[in-house]
């Protein structure tokens, strides 16, 4: 057994102290070493985007980083998005928008979008599915997640306006 | 589908860095944005016993305009070129470029030197790099030394650097204002690889070209500068009868790969077209 690190991460505001192998994902250190199993893994090589999460506010693929990489940088996963029981607007607008099915990509699409958004908060139509087509779904057809990401960022411009 | 295991070194600066790489040689890799050789690990077609990380040498993570060059260090991530990082044909070139590698989360880690020292033949780096011959600066604790474009791209994912060496810089010549630029690319879905593509740059004064750049990529083992259609270009009125001539002569010029993607007779066809889509542009 190789040795393990000693790696302090910085997640959605809270500190996990973890002991970790060099070779194990951003994404595994996640869901085992921290427990936040809302970050998902199809593909395990950046095909897919299920495991999507911010570092340092930046949209990456959470597979294809290491877990010990992530140390001194700050993560937010899914988990970091809502505000207690108060939904992110984009959670808000997947729900009512039916921008989910089984629910498998959506937290790497969530993710995706609120890192996107923050770069540009006006992101034309062209712009969302740019970015969009970064990630897979099986089962929505896309356009609702479209449809939810659109939505969403109008009420976030709006929210910013106040 | 994980990495084996390995040991992991962050060095804190590039002397740091060299020295490691210096003593590991071909037991290390160096680990940039991750975008490639991530992916090769978990797929455990890569087992490197020790991985670099290079990602804290912040004095690689620049973007530097002179006369003469834009130089890119090593750290610059893809995503730097989102817009425009010079004014003027070259920002506009390599802003277009960029939408076309992978997608926006990948461009957020993976590195323009990155995809140099992979050296993937569908590279649109690789591909920009040859034809608008580049030069790169390899650090070791040798020394450093420039490598030209035509040098540097020895073939699928090989290149001319050293196991100790780091890519540290890579300089792209300048562009004055009355250049302009043309790309185009195809792949099946957005983000994809190219299966063909090309790049085209020609200075036109009066409506003769006074000088040119073109080169395709996606074809071969690595991309190509198309030198004796460069050449062809000079001193012509821009024309569509030129462009089509060119698209055709530079179909008949390379010998294209197959592979599941693409037989080598459609990847004929997309160099034609590609080069005459690119050159339109660049003469429009
Ligand atoms: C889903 C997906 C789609 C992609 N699509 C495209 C695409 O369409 N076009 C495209 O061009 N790329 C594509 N890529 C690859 C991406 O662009 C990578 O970022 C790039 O190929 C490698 O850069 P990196 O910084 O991530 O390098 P790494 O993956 O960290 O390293 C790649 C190799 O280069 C070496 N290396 C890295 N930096 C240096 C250096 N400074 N000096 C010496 N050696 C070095 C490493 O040791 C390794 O062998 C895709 C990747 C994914 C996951
Ligand atoms: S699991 Fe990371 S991109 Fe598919
Ligand atoms: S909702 Fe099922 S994969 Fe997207």
């Amino acid at each position: 057994m190789p040795d393990k690190r000693d790696v302090t991460l910085a997640v959605n505001g809270k500190t996990y102290a973890v002991s970790v192998e060099p070779r194990r994902s951003l994404a595994d250190v996640l869901r085992d070493d921290c427990g936040l199993t809302g970050t998902h893994l199809g593909c395990e090589h950046g095909v897919c985007g299920a495991c999507t999460v911010l570092v340092n506010e930046k949209p990456v693929r959470a597979c294809l980083m290491f877990g010990v990489q992530a140390e001194g940088k700050t993560v937010r996963t899914v988990e970091g998005l809502a505000d207690g029981d108060t939904l992110h607007p984009l959670q808000q607008a997947f729900w009512e928008n039916h921008g989910l099915q089984c629910g498998f990509c959506t937290p790497g699409f969530l993710m995706l979008a609120a890192g996107a958004l923050q770069e540009n908060p006006d992101m034309t139509d062209d712009d969302i599915k740019d970015v969009l087509s970064s990630n897979l779904c099986r089962c929505t057809g896309y356009q609702n997640i479209v449809k939810a990401v659109r939505l969403a960022a109008r009420e976030m411009r709006a929210r910013a306006r106040i | 589908m994980k990495a084996a295991a390995f040991d992991y070194l962050r060095p804190a600066d590039l002397g740091e860095a060299l020295a490691l790489l210096a003593t590991h040689k071909d037991d290390c890799k160096i680990l940039a944005g991750g975008q490639s050789l991530v992916p090769a690990m978990n797929f455990r077609l890569a087992r490197p016993a020790i991985l670099v990380d290079i990602n804290d040498l912040n004095e690689l993570d620049y973007l530097r305009a002179d006369a003469d060059h834009l130089k890119i260090g090593a750290l610059t991530r893809h995503a730097a070129f989102h817009r425009p990082v010079v004014e003027g044909p070259l920002g506009t070139l390599l802003a277009k470029v960029v939408r076309y590698i992978a997608h926006y989360p990948i461009r957020q880690r993976g590195t323009f030197a990155g995809s140099l020292s992979h050296a993937d033949p569908a590279s649109e780096w690789c591909l920009v790099a040859a034809t608008l011959r580049a030069e790169m600066l390899a650090k070791s604790v040798r020394g450093e030394r420039v490598i030209a474009a035509g040098d540097f791209f020895h073939g699928t994912f090989t290149t001319a650097l050293e196991p100790d060496e780091v890519l540290a810089e890579i300089r792209l010549p300048a562009m004055a204002p009355d250049w302009r630029v043309g790309f185009y690319e195809f792949s099946r879905r957005a983000g994809d690889f190219a299966l063909g593509m090309a790049v085209a740059a020609a200075r036109v004064e009066e409506g003769t070209i006074r000088e040119a750049r073109l080169g395709v990529g996606g074809v071969a083992d690595r991309a190509i500068r198309l030198g004796t259609l460069e050449d062809q270009l000079v001193g012509k009125p821009a024309s569509s009868a030129l462009i089509d001539g060119i698209a055709r002569e530079a179909r008949g010029m390379i010998e294209p790969n197959g592979d599941i993607h693409a037989s080598p007779e459609y990847r004929r066809d997309l160099i034609a077209t590609s080069v005459k889509r690119a050159l339109t542009e660049a003469l429009a």
